[in-house]
């Protein structure tokens, strides 16, 4: 069966009140975007319904791969579509329908019929009980069951009658664009695009930071990040990568610091140098890919080390994840393949052997204090390095 | 100043070589096996490929098969001369400085119940000739080694190895992996002894998935690929007229210009050689090979200076770029004994007749500027 027309189904859109409609126009225009280049689409919404329709060749599994990173969507209907307004169409329709989804098995059913064209001259109840009726005799294996059917087959008789009964389910959230923007910080690693990922769902644009340090980091590195972050717009639609130049900081730290406090001091130079990129580019909050307790630099005290250099919100969304959980997420995003390539060993002559793991607020600010000569000059020369990379899904 | 100095990884291709690789894309697009004149045509590219190598080896047109470069080759002779001879025994001799598509090749021989010895080099990556003859044996069949190694640029005594080889008995056949000799040195394989000799197109300046494998008329080898018998049987699927005309114009142009190539590609490597070693901490492995320099400096790591030098607009090569999915330190330098700390301290300048001695000039500059800044900041 070929199918021409979807119904999209939204959940968390219908409780926003006044604000519905721009959610949905937001929603319209993500799932445009997303299907731009699969084929010809028209989006139609009719009465709190959005309906995508297909005007030309399309493949199925791929239009369906694609909705289902569009955020806001809960479920994708495949319909079949009556134009002709009477009862022995709809039922032969629904009879061939019903055969080429479920075969001849033993299935049980339900007919939910929904008439809002009052013109059609039978009832909603009328519909179900014929429609079921018809359906028993076309296929003796069926069974009526109302209260747990295994297939519910919807008619809604509008200006035509639709027929559906599966739903492919959705990725979920809210649209992209109805919730702000935020900067994450990538590394290249498993977390930090699923925090990402995340965030986006909640509707949340994204812009990114990735704190490069040639030579001890490869131009292969980078581009890792900027793979990763093309696998993650493929969720949250176009973002800007913005790639920093760390390495006179991560060397003035090294060799004026405590070096088991290197990493410390670095990450609290990320978020500072992180945060005045998302204020300068009209983001609200911050997004690291952080879990508790997973290395030193993640330690409820190192947290509230790093997160003390900041004044707007930090989201870490993985923060009470397991690492297999994290994993879990990115295997299913499509970012686990590209993370885990080896290319970002070059940057481990830095680590300390034994980096504090519970770092002293007070503690740490003096050994910054070692810094101050220089420190705000090499800040500003490395926002000047800010290399932006415009990202967009399908590019390569 | 940009700096290519890792064509021992692969080269640029020469303007000609272009010109006769368009012109079997534009016109020559024939099928070399078609009976129809556009098929004649493009058999002729691959005809004059053919001859300009084997005049270049004194050998026979019908000697030459072409491949899709150098793995291929060297899997072709292991697998399909130790298949073909395998009645005769099962014991085969390489050494323990072999590229990947050679040794690769051998383990998964053993698998299969042949017997490997390899043989251990010296200082300067060179096998012992007494250690080869003794390690000959009565069901010894094929003893694989390369001419030149393509991370240090060791040089084997190939023609003494084939007369011990040789003398010892005339049916244990001898392959030679010539990927990095090829084009840089005079190659005669029947004078030499040489039974089969793998070489690559890529490596002097023709194109990528170009190669050929040498075998001498007589010697029997069992095909890796059946299918429609192109290359006399041996190499089936429709000739990459493309790459294999690229491959004899790039072997033509080498070879016409050998004194001269070799002469610019020496200067090259000397003054980088004279003016590194003036630097502090920096130490000399290099092999006799006009275009391989190999150079460990004390106290860096090897990525982080190859990166750096790229920064400067210089391209190196750590280990060997073939295998640089594998972190893992290299074979070859351990073989030789280099020192522990050393082994992740070591770059490959690998120069073709294309660089000049400024370059080599240049290099050594920011090699003076950037090992005091590097060394500053190393691990604690």
């Amino acid at each position: 069966m070929e199918y021409r027309t979807f119904l999209i189904k939204y959940a968390e859109i219908g409780t926003k009140g006044k604000n519905r409609h721009v959610f949905e126009d937001v929603l319209c225009s993500q799932i445009k975007r997303h299907v731009e280049g699969l084929g010809q689409f028209a989006i139609r919404r009719d009465f709190g319904r959005i309906f995508l329709e297909a005007e030309g060749n399309y493949d199925y599994e791929d239009l369906m791969a694609e909705l289902q990173k569009v955020f806001g969507i809960v479920g994708i209907c495949p319909i079949v579509v009556e134009e002709r307004m009477e009862y022995e169409a709809i039922r032969d329709k629904a009879v061939a329908y019903m055969k080429e989804c479920y075969g001849e098995r033993g299935i049980t059913f339900k007919v939910n019929a929904r008439r809002t064209n009052k013109a059609f001259p039978m009832q909603s109840m009328e519909l179900n009980a014929e429609i079921g009726h018809d359906l028993l005799e076309a296929c003796p294996e069926w069974k009526v069951d109302v209260r747990h059917p295994e297939v519910l087959l919807n008619i809604e008789i509008r200006n035509q009658a639709y027929l559906y009964s599966a739903t492919v389910k959705g990725a979920g959230g809210l649209p992209v664009g109805t919730n702000g923007k935020a900067m994450l910080l990538l590394s290249g690693g498993i977390d930090s695009p699923v925090a990402g990922y995340m965030i986006s769902k909640r509707g949340v644009e994204l812009e990114a930071v990735y704190f490069n340090a040639p030579p001890y980091t490869s131009e292969r590195a980078k581009q890792k990040v900027v793979d990763l972050a093309r696998i993650v717009s493929g969720y949250a639609g176009r973002l800007r990568l913005h790639v920093i130049n760390f390495t006179d900081i991560q060397l003035a730290i090294y060799e004026k610091c405590p070096h088991e406090e290197l990493t410390i001091i670095m990450r609290r130079y990320m978020m500072r140098i992180a945060e005045k990129l998302a204020v300068e580019n009209g983001c609200q909050a911050l997004i690291t890919g952080e879990s508790i307790g997973q290395v030193a630099s993640q330690t409820m005290q190192s947290l509230y080390c790093t997160n003390a250099v900041c004044g707007i919100p930090v989201f870490r969304p993985c923060i009470g994840m397991d690492k297999q959980e994290i994993v879990d997420i990115s295997e299913q995003i499509k970012t686990y393949e590209t993370s885990i390539l080896p290319y970002e060993d070059c940057c481990t002559i830095f680590v300390a052997k034994h980096p504090v793991t519970k770092p002293i607020l007070e503690i740490i600010e003096r050994s910054e204090e070692k810094l101050s000569e220089g420190i705000d000059e090499l800040v500003k020369r490395a926002l000047e390095t800010d290399e932006i990379i415009e990202i967009s899904p399908c590019a390569q | 100043m940009e700096v290519y100095f890792d064509n021992a990884a692969t080269t640029r291709i020469l303007p000609e070589v272009k010109d006769i690789m368009l012109e079997t894309m534009d016109t020559a697009y024939g099928n070399p096996s078609s009976k129809h004149h556009k098929g004649v045509e493009a058999e002729n590219y691959v005809r004059q490929a053919r001859s300009a190598i084997s005049r270049q080896l004194k050998c026979e047109a019908s000697e030459i098969c072409f491949t899709s470069g150098g793995t291929e080759s060297n899997n072709l002779a292991l697998f399909g001369l130790t298949q073909a001879n395998q009645r005769s025994g099962r014991h085969i001799i390489s050494t323990g400085i072999e590229h990947a598509s050679v040794y690769q090749p051998l383990f998964r021989l053993q698998e299969m119940g042949f017997e490997v010895t390899f043989l251990q080099v010296d200082g300067q990556g060179r096998v012992d000739l007494d250690a080869l003859r003794e390690a000959l044996r009565e069901d010894t069949i094929l003893v694989s080694a390369m001419a030149v190694n393509n991370e240090i640029g060791s040089v084997q005594p190939i023609s003494q190895m084939a007369e011990v080889i040789k003398s010892r008995s005339r049916d244990i056949l001898f392959h030679v992996d010539a990927v990095q000799a090829f084009g840089k040195q005079v190659l005669y394989p029947s004078r030499l002894g040489i039974d089969a000799m793998s070489m690559s197109g890529h490596k002097i300046h023709g194109p990528k998935g170009s190669g050929a494998l040498y075998i001498a008329k007589g010697v029997k080898i069992r095909p890796l690929l059946s299918g429609g018998g192109q290359e006399r049987d041996l190499r089936s699927g429709t000739e990459n007229t493309t790459a294999i005309a690229g491959m004899g114009k790039a072997c033509e142009l080498a070879y016409r210009n050998l004194a001269e190539n070799v002469e610019k590609m020496m200067a090259v490597k000397r003054t980088l050689l004279e003016g590194a070693l003036k630097l502090d901490g920096v130490e000399d492995h290099s092999g006799e090979a006009p275009h391989i320099a190999s150079l460990s400096f004390q106290g860096i790591k090897s990525e982080v200076l190859l990166h750096a030098l790229e920064d400067r607009g210089i391209c190196v090569s750590s280990g060997s770029a073939c295998s640089s999915n594998h972190p893992a330190v290299s074979g070859v330098l351990k073989a030789i004994g280099l020192r522990q700390e050393l082994l992740d301290s070591t770059l490959r300048f690998s120069f073709s007749e294309l660089n000049t001695v400024e370059e080599a000039q240049y290099t050594v500059e920011q090699l003076r500027e950037l090992l005091p800044f590097l060394r500053r900041f190393t691990r604690k």
